[in-house]
């Protein structure tokens, strides 16, 4: 790097601070540095309220009230930047620095044209008139990769997929030549073959317009991949800073070691997700091998046939016409799936957004009705030919864990009434006693304090949340749990402590799972048996480690080689 | 497009039989047609005879197929008291209750709107602190009072206004209109105002919330990071999206503003179809509260369908849906 010119951003010992209601004061970022050369990629990465998405909207200008600059100082391009008003003496916010946020969707205005949002910054900035600025649009387009530019100008945001929204937000990010490009998660919303596009896009601005990006990201892989330099973040502080090479293999802070090794591999499967902390085992375990035996009273021994099956499931989503009767447009989310789920395994769906994986998690918990096919429980019919009303036992032997631990929890209720009522609605407690007893066990057997019962959802962590979410589940004593995507909303640490739970749990009770994700990396480390799905229908399946080791089919294939994980780093794989 | 045209007609079409229906039985029901026109000591035969001239004995299908033809073809009975038809009464009484209506929306929509984008851009400045107060008056008290303190204020002790009636109207034909005369807009200013306070606090609070809403968006957070001047964001992104639901509500309201323009009308002695209504209810005059409810029923249909297709000629979104 070319470190003898100006950083285009350099930040010294910065210290944001939001003082609370109280009249104490919150410190968001502490003594925190960091300086980009042009043409430099410099990932800031940690886990949720690290800080990290609070220097990014600094720098932005985003800084909400009351958060304040306490001390320190940013220069971008070498000229002081006021934060507090969004501006520096020779500094545009907008022209100077671009903007990249994390979610495509809702980036954009939906009210107005592509070529409408991209115009805006040039007209203001560069005083280009009308047609100067449309045709600059299209060049941008053009240069971001977008097929049919000149269409796509006219187009609203929802008629774009959510990869070509990401590059319209990137074109407009660089519309005004900016220096500094501040990316805020800006691949954490796509599918991994977008977001490898995108990477590759990012890492062509810098090297050829020499555009210093700041890269804020959770996800250790995306940095492995094109970043230079990494900074992490823990509770506002710098933990460490170096190159990404140096950082990612040799970590020197005990956080950094943890967070690196928290990170679910692709290349290997381990016993164990690597934990920071320990995980409280003792008394998780006794409850665990209560709540078997308890379970185990009921059951009369297991037979060996698959617990679940899926024969030629189809499922069409149609839109309805405008005479009653008249077919809508009709579109098949699943399309001949058939796959069986033997007890006691774990069962993988993987394969990328709009592939059909959540229907099927749907069908199978009862959610959506298939149009053709059908799902057997043991041998029962429980949807599609065949199938009638689930009753008790059958909704019993099911559960589900959703995906957002924030919205699945009623908001209203004690954690002890939200655990209670699949005990008693099942009537599986002779007495509101011994309910109280088995929420107890199962409070405990998912890690937590039993005086969790006693406070609402609001009081506890997205991690805790969602342990809680799977004693609910537990609570029905189910047979199969189906796991939609049960960690994509938490940190890396926080992931690997549920994918601990869940492993021991089904260790623990005999549980079977079937886990729905996106997320390869997980799935090879939690399942026995994978299906890879594309558009609807399963194009590989095999076991897990013959799958990862050997894939056979060239979608799976494809999207193995796109994840971006620890073991491709970028300045390794240049020198290779 | 026009699949949703033609969706929300089919729809519309089902509503009006619905209305027309409620509307004949209550012709049929409410009193018995005969007692009220015949004269008192008509005979039995007489009333017979009056009976089967009106095509009340027939059975109750072919009646109500003969109320819709009649309906349909624009004649809507005869009014008990005034002895003359019905249309001719509303179209008489319909542009006075119009033109009210027109005045109170465009003043609620000119200063709900501006009133609500201050307070949702400063929500801590005293004017937008005054603003929410009176608001909070303006919603709570009932129109009649709010009508009958501005007669006593500004009709009876400072005498600058009137306070009843429409002025003087100028007769356009087809059309009698207040907006040509001095006396005309003098006599709207009190019962527009009256009309419009409850509409314009209601527009005002819903700009303030959407207005917020909006303001903490991804995409206005991306205009800002990008740069654009803050009035270019307030006003030309923001507001455009924060009026989506304005739209709906103000065409909801000019619906019920006309339909219950009766409070308004009666306290001003506004010459309007909300009278019409109320001197109907007095004397049992069925025909006219049959019409009017015929009526009211095609105006929120109408206005229904129309914001329904405004909608999607403001949110390229739904155009897409429906194309």
């Amino acid at each position: 790097m070319n470190a003898h010119s100006t950083p285009v951003l350099a930040i010294d010992s910065l210290r944001v601070e939001y003082p609370l209601a109280n009249g104490s004061v919150f410190t968001a970022v502490e003594n925190a540095s960091l300086v980009i050369q042009p043409g430099e990629i410099h990932a800031l990465v940690g886990e949720s309220g690290a800080g990290k998405t609070t220097i990014g909207n600094t720098v932005m200008g985003l800084l909400e009230k009351p958060g304040r600059i306490a001390s320190g100082s940013i220069r971008i391009d070498g000229k002081a930047f006021d934060a507090t008003k969004g501006s520096a003496a020779g500094i545009v916010l907008g022209r100077d620095v671009g903007a990249i946020f994390q979610d495509p969707m809702t980036s954009l205005n939906p009210l107005f044209t592509i070529e409408d949002q991209l115009m805006e910054a040039m007209r203001f900035h560069l005083k280009l008139d009308k047609a100067a600025a449309s045709a600059r649009a299209l060049e941008l387009l053009e240069s971001v990769g977008i097929p049919e530019p000149r269409r796509r100008l006219k187009a609203y945001p929802h008629q774009l997929s959510g990869g070509q929204r990401q590059r319209v937000v990137i074109a407009a990010a660089l519309s005004c030549n900016p220096k500094l490009v501040v990316a805020d998660e800006p691949t954490t919303a796509l599918d991994v073959s977008v977001q490898s596009q995108i990477l590759k896009l990012l890492r062509d601005l810098a090297d050829s317009r020499g555009i210093g990006i700041l890269l804020v990201t959770h996800n250790m892989g995306v940095v492995a991949q094109i970043a230079d330099r990494v900074t992490i973040m823990h509770r506002g502080k710098v933990i460490e800073t170096g190159s990404t090479q140096e950082v990612l293999r040799h970590p020197k802070a005990t956080y950094a070691r943890a967070l690196i090794g928290a990170v679910p591999r692709i290349d290997q499967r381990l016993d164990r997700f690597p934990v920071l902390g320990d995980e409280g085992k003792g008394r998780a375990e006794e409850a665990r091998a209560e709540l078997r035996a308890k379970a185990e009273r009921q059951e009369a021994g297991v037979d060996e046939a698959p617990i679940l099956s899926v024969e030629n499931l189809c499922v069409d989503y149609t839109t309805s016409g405008w005479l009653p009767g008249s077919a809508g447009h009709r579109f098949r989310a699943v399309d001949g799936v058939s796959f069986s789920v033997r007890s006691g395994e774990v069962f993988g769906l993987v394969g990328e957004s709009g592939c059909g994986k959540t229907t099927i998690a749907n069908v199978v918990s009862g959610l959506v009705r298939p149009t053709a096919g059908r799902v057997t429980y043991r041998g029962q019919s429980i949807a599609g030919e065949g199938a009638t009303h689930r009753v008790g036992p059958l909704r019993q032997a099911i559960q589900m864990i959703f995906q957002d631990p924030y919205s699945s929890l009623n908001s209203r209720m004690r954690i002890g009434s939200i655990l209670s009522e699949p005990i008693l609605f099942y009537r599986l407690a002779g007495s509101r006693a011994e309910a109280e007893s088995d929420v107890a066990r199962l409070i405990e057997a998912v890690g937590l304090e039993v005086d969790a019962a006693q406070r609402f959802p609001h009081a506890f962590s997205g991690g805790q949340r969602q342990r809680l979410s799977i004693a609910r589940a537990l609570g029905a004593r189910p047979k199969l749990i189906v796991c939609d995507e049960p960690t994509s909303s938490l940190d890396v640490s926080v992931q690997a402590q549920i994918l601990n739970l869940l492993k021991d749990l089904r260790d623990a009770t005999g549980l079977t799972l079937l886990l729905i994700s996106h997320d390869l990396a997980v799935v090879r480390q939690m399942c026995d048996r994978v299906a890879v799905m594309r558009q609807g229908q399963i194009v590989e399946q095999a076991e897990s480690e013959t799958l990862f080791e050997n894939p056979q089919h060239p979608y799976t294939q494809e999207l193995l080689s796109l994840v971006p994980t620890l073991d491709r780093i970028r300045g390794e794989t240049q020198a290779a | 497009m026009f699949k949703v045209l033609l969706s929300r007609l089919g729809q519309a079409a089902l509503v009006m039989l619905v209305v027309s229906a409620v509307s004949f039985v209550m012709f049929r029901y409410v009193g018995d047609p005969v007692a009220t026109m015949s004269r008192e000591n008509a005979s039995v035969e007489e009333k017979a005879e009056l009976r089967r001239s009106l095509g009340l004995d027939q059975p109750l299908a072919v009646q109500y197929g003969r109320f819709l033809t009649r309906t349909l073809s624009g004649d809507l009975g005869i009014s008990y008291r005034n002895q003359r038809p019905v249309t001719a009464l509303i179209a008489e009484r319909l542009p006075a209750t119009l033109e009210l209506v027109i005045v109170a929306t465009i003043l609620s929509l000119a200063l709900g709107i501006p009133l609500g984008v201050l307070c949702a851009l400063k929500p801590d400045g005293i004017a937008a602190r005054l603003v929410q107060a009176v608001s909070l008056i303006g919603i709570s008290t009932p129109t009649f009072v709010t009508g009958i303190v501005l007669i006593l204020v500004f009709a009876v002790s400072l005498g600058w206004l009137p306070s009843f009636g429409r002025g003087q109207v100028v007769d356009l034909g087809w059309w009698s209109t207040g907006f040509l005369t001095v006396s005309g807009w003098k006599s709207l200013i009190l019962p527009g105002i009256t009309l419009a306070l409850y509409q314009l606090t209601l527009i005002m609070r819903l700009v303030r919330a959407e207005m917020i809403d909006v303001l903490s968006s991804d995409y206005i957070r991306f205009a800002k990071a990008r740069g654009l001047p803050t009035r270019y964001i307030h006003f030309r992104l923001a507001l455009r999206n924060a009026l989506m639901p304005v739209i709906t509500v103000t065409g909801l309201q000019i619906g019920s503003l006309i339909a219950f323009a009766i409070v308004t009308e009666t306290v001003f002695q506004w010459p309007g179809m909300g009278l019409l209504f109320i001197q109907a209810v007095s004397f049992v005059d069925i025909p006219v509260m049959a019409a009017y409810l015929l009526f009211v029923g095609l105006l929120f249909v109408l206005i229904n369908t129309v914001v329904d297709i405004l909608y999607a000629v403001v949110d390229p979104r739904l155009r897409a849906r429906s194309a």
